[in-house]
């Protein structure tokens, strides 16, 4: 039970890193972004090819992972995204697809189609016991890991002058250009580290989502359940959410292995039926 | 003699703060009411109050007298409440035949009709030619209504509104934004609207109120501060302090 | 057209005149309804792509009445088009392979469901909706996927034995039938929907997607009349999907599957939404178009759909629909008597 509830959580915290990237360009850009999970894929593949070509440790490929990621979203947003702000949602989700489509394509000729494998050092293999709950060493790493990464970045939100600019964006553009806020430079630092992280997000999560080119649409729901249920009005929202459809995807397919994701799906929905701008948007007028 | 329109103690709260504050009006039919106020009086909320899309903390609202208070937009449109838009709310694609018609259409209870054209079943055609002939449009009828000038886009804000058989009329600020050269064809067209109409106008432009008002209600921090004939309202000293900015009633 | 050269006529008469200009037939549509049924007699060794390409087509139809009139954005629509696949397919398994009353079932189960999700699509951001309509898909892949006495699960769904249309004409090797077949359900679906784009529901559906605000501002029953089409909009997805199960005689997770939103969204795109024949024509060049890409690298034709999507909306869709215009309008003036003066 507490073991299930950990491997939730673990899993919660990796769906959190994967998806604020995501909770930012929504929240700051208005921009709806199907093409993120790529980001991540991104991620995930760059640690299995300097894994698998170059013999670097699985520890050390990491900030790689978030390097290249970031870079190749920095370059994206320059060149491709910025002529999509202030375009009609259609639009913008028939660019992300496009995306999308072209990344899974292109990884599928680049790496193949078979799933990849991540070879995960001793150090983090295996279960050890406390009190009688069994706790991965993975899960705990993850949870650690991930842990660090949300609060450092609550930190950067609250405390840094960065953070109180990337806010006054996120609240008012206009204004916040008029308070003579770079609101580009901000949003392509964002937009670069949110991939970033989502990169991270998909080497970590390589080990226990699975990798392979259809990496991107498979676990799209689940980053746009985390934004739309979580909201985007601050980090709070989608790190609860994003924990809750941790566990409630682990017990799901724990308890009831019958209905898979159906879970997941339904409470979503719920959700949406309930409040339609997320559990934890500002109330409206 | 029962009213077009009644309000009885119509309250808006939102969280601590009231927006509406106890506002009774009587408005008997085909009267020519304004009302006035300085920004923030609460014109949009009372608006929003009246036509439905607001529901109110308290207080009732009566068309004809029959309670409306719990109906939706259209439903309240159907009774004959129909409002028009400081800003132009129209469709960009339609044109002005196919806007018009939508507004006759849904009055004549055949909107949901699906299998037969518009304008081949019922006086559609006759009624809506009426509608863009008084509001001059009938030159410009089948062109795009985004193609349309800017003051003709504004006739047909005032002209859909009218499409619907409306017994109150709320006009919200209808020559905002028009250039000077256009602004004399809105005033004449919202003289000239049929005169079994209760037309409320809601305005910040008191040439155009003096010129059109029969009484006015003058509304300062979500309360009525008077109420009463165009002289009365122009010799009313605390009217001008409010326009004035010198001090709240 | 708008028309000039009768100023004299009273204003009721040229009001007339235009709405029933709209709604007139252009030689443009009559041709090529002549010209598809056409094909029925030549190019036998091509019909099964033919008929995939008015399967295809239908379905974008029927995304065009929610997406291009009402303005909903939906990336789940491939969830009516599985259910209606999956009705027929399941009703042939077990004994009932008469493809008309098939596709009827096929119709009300999908529409069924489309009342019901509806009302989950009333409210809300284009984001909430895109949320929804997507999460039903998947709820429903989930469904089809875990159900497996009774849809195959990942295998598909085998043995579907499929009667003769109106109980003589069987479908053949070359897809002769099968296109004819739904060549002709989407002829009637146009038919109707030819009608009821010029209606007064019609019309209300497009100002409801210019303008929700005033469309409630003037007596349209917003909620109504978007539960209706887009119940509408369901029925004829299920109609596509049951032709797919139909004629291929096989229906498996595939036709659940996000990429067929995706894809199906990408054919309007490309023919122009709100314009009824839009889905259509895309239909005809995404399916050649991935036809011929396919021949060259048959494993990575998604990239160049993918590309291409993104070309189109970087390009701006507007701006190409423009010159297409144009170039339609040099070409062939008079044939345009249905494209209006828009």
């Amino acid at each position: 039970m507490l073991t299930i509830l950990f491997d939730g959580v673990s899993t919660g915290m990796l769906l959190f890193v994967l998806a604020c990237g995501l909770a930012v360009t929504l929240g700051l850009m208005n921009f709806v972004n199907l093409a993120h999970g790529a980001f991540a894929m991104v991620g995930g593949y760059v640690t299995v090819i300097a894994m698998q070509r170059f013999g670097v440790p699985f520890l050390a490929t990491l900030p790689l992972a978030f390097v290249i990621a970031a870079a190749i979203g920095l370059v994206l947003e320059r060149t491709l995204y910025v002529h999509m702000y202030g375009r009609n949602h259609l639009d913008q989700v028939l660019f992300s697809i496009g995306l999308v489509f072209m990344a899974m394509a292109g990884m599928d000729w680049f790496m193949g189609s078979s799933p990849q494998n991540v070879l995960l050092p001793e150090a983090l293999k295996g279960r050890f016991d406390v009190g009688g709950v069994g706790i991965g060493r993975y899960r705990l790493f993850l949870v650690v890991v991930c842990g660090i990464l949300a609060v450092a970045l609550q930190l950067v939100l609250s405390k840094t002058r960065f953070g109180s600019r990337l806010r006054a964006a996120v609240d008012d553009q206009r204004v916040a250009r008029g308070l003579g806020i770079g609101v580009q430079t901000i949003f392509a630092l964002t937009f670069a580290v949110g991939s970033g992280l989502a990169g991270l997000g998909g080497a970590l999560g390589a080990e226990i989502l699975g990798l392979d080119p259809s990496f991107p649409v498979k676990y799209m729901i689940f980053f746009l359940i985390v934004v739309t249920v979580g909201g985007t009005s601050s980090i709070v929202g989608p790190f609860v959410a994003a924990l809750l459809l941790g566990i409630a995807d682990v017990a799901g397919k724990y308890y009831v292995p019958s209905l898979g994701s159906f879970v997941i799906y339904a409470l979503m929905i719920a959700v949406l039926i309930v409040r339609p701008n997320g559990l934890f948007a500002r109330p409206g007028r | 003699m029962t009213l077009a329109l009644e309000t009885r103690g119509l309250m808006k709260s939102f969280g601590g703060l009231i927006a509406t504050n106890d506002v009774s009006l009587q408005l008997p039919k085909g009267a020519r009411h304004a009302l006035i106020g300085p920004n923030g009086a609460g014109k949009t909320t009372l608006i929003n109050l009246l036509t439905g899309v607001l529901t109110p903390t308290s207080g009732e609202i009566l068309l004809d007298g029959g309670d409306i208070g719990s109906l939706g937009v259209e439903q309240r449109v159907r009774l004959g409440l129909t409002r028009t838009f400081q800003i132009n709310q129209l469709f960009p694609d339609l044109t002005p035949i196919e806007t018009v018609a939508l507004a006759v259409s849904e009055r004549q209870g055949r909107g949901g009709d699906w299998w037969r054209r518009v304008g081949t079943k019922g006086a559609v055609l006759d009624e809506l030619i009426e509608v863009l002939d008084r509001f001059d449009l009938t030159d410009r009828m089948t062109e795009q209504t985004r193609f349309l000038p800017y003051g003709k886009q504004r006739l047909l804000e005032i002209a859909v509104a009218l499409a619907t058989k409306p017994r109150v009329l709320l006009l919200d600020e209808p020559a905002a934004g028009v250039p000077e050269g256009e602004r004399d064809e809105i005033l004449e067209a919202v003289a000239e609207l049929p005169k079994d109409v209760t037309v409320v106008l809601i305005e910040h432009d008191m040439d155009l109120v003096f010129r059109f008002a029969e009484r006015i209600s003058v509304l300062v921090a979500g309360a009525v501060l008077t109420e009463g004939t165009v002289e009365e309202i122009k010799a009313d000293p605390r009217v001008k302090a409010v326009y004035l900015g010198e001090g709240e009633a | 057209m708008t028309d000039t050269t009768d100023q004299p006529l009273a204003p009721v008469a040229r009001a007339s005149r235009f709405l029933a200009a709209e709604a007139r037939w252009s030689w443009l549509e009559i041709a090529f309804w002549i010209a598809a049924f056409g094909l029925a007699f030549v190019f036998r060794s091509n019909h099964l792509l033919f008929a995939e390409i008015a399967i295809l087509a239908l379905f974008a139809v029927s995304l065009d009445l929610i997406l291009g009139y009402a303005g909903i954005v939906s990336l789940g629509h491939a969830a009516f088009f599985g259910l209606g696949a999956y009705t027929v397919g399941i009703m042939a398994r077990s004994g009932w392979g008469d493809p008309l009353t098939g596709l009827v079932a096929a119709g009300v189960t999908a529409g069924i469901l489309g009342f019901l999700t509806s009302f989950l699509v009333l409210r809300g951001s284009d984001l909430t909706r895109l949320m929804i309509t997507l999460g039903v898909a998947s709820l429903l892949h989930e469904t089809a996927n875990k159900l497996d006495w009774l849809t195959g699960g990942a295998d598909g769904l085998q043995g579907m034995m499929v009667g003769p249309v109106l109980g003589h004409f069987s479908f053949d090797l070359y897809g002769t039938t099968a296109y004819v077949y739904a060549l002709s359900v989407l002829f009637v679906v146009v038919l109707g929907l030819r009608v009821l784009v010029h209606s007064p529901f019609g019309h209300a559906l497009r100002a409801i997607r210019d303008n929700p605000l005033r469309a409630r501002a003037i007596g349209i029953p917003v909620s109504r009349r978007l539960i209706a089409a887009y119940t509408l909009a369901a029925v004829i997805a299920g109609f596509a999907g049951a032709l797919l199960a139909q004629t291929s005689a096989f229906a498996s997770l595939d036709v659940l599957e996000f990429h067929r939103s995706a894809d199906v969204m990408l054919v309007l795109v490309i023919g122009g939404s709100g314009r009824l024949y839009g889905g259509i024509l895309g239909a005809i060049v995404f399916r050649l178009a991935q036809d011929g890409i396919a021949n060259i690298t048959p494993q990575y034709w998604q990239f160049w759909i993918g590309l291409g999507l993104v070309a189109l909306v970087l390009l701006g869709r507007d701006r190409l629909e423009i010159v297409g215009r144009r170039l339609v309008g040099r070409v062939l003036p008079w044939l345009v008597g249905e494209e209006k003066a828009r």
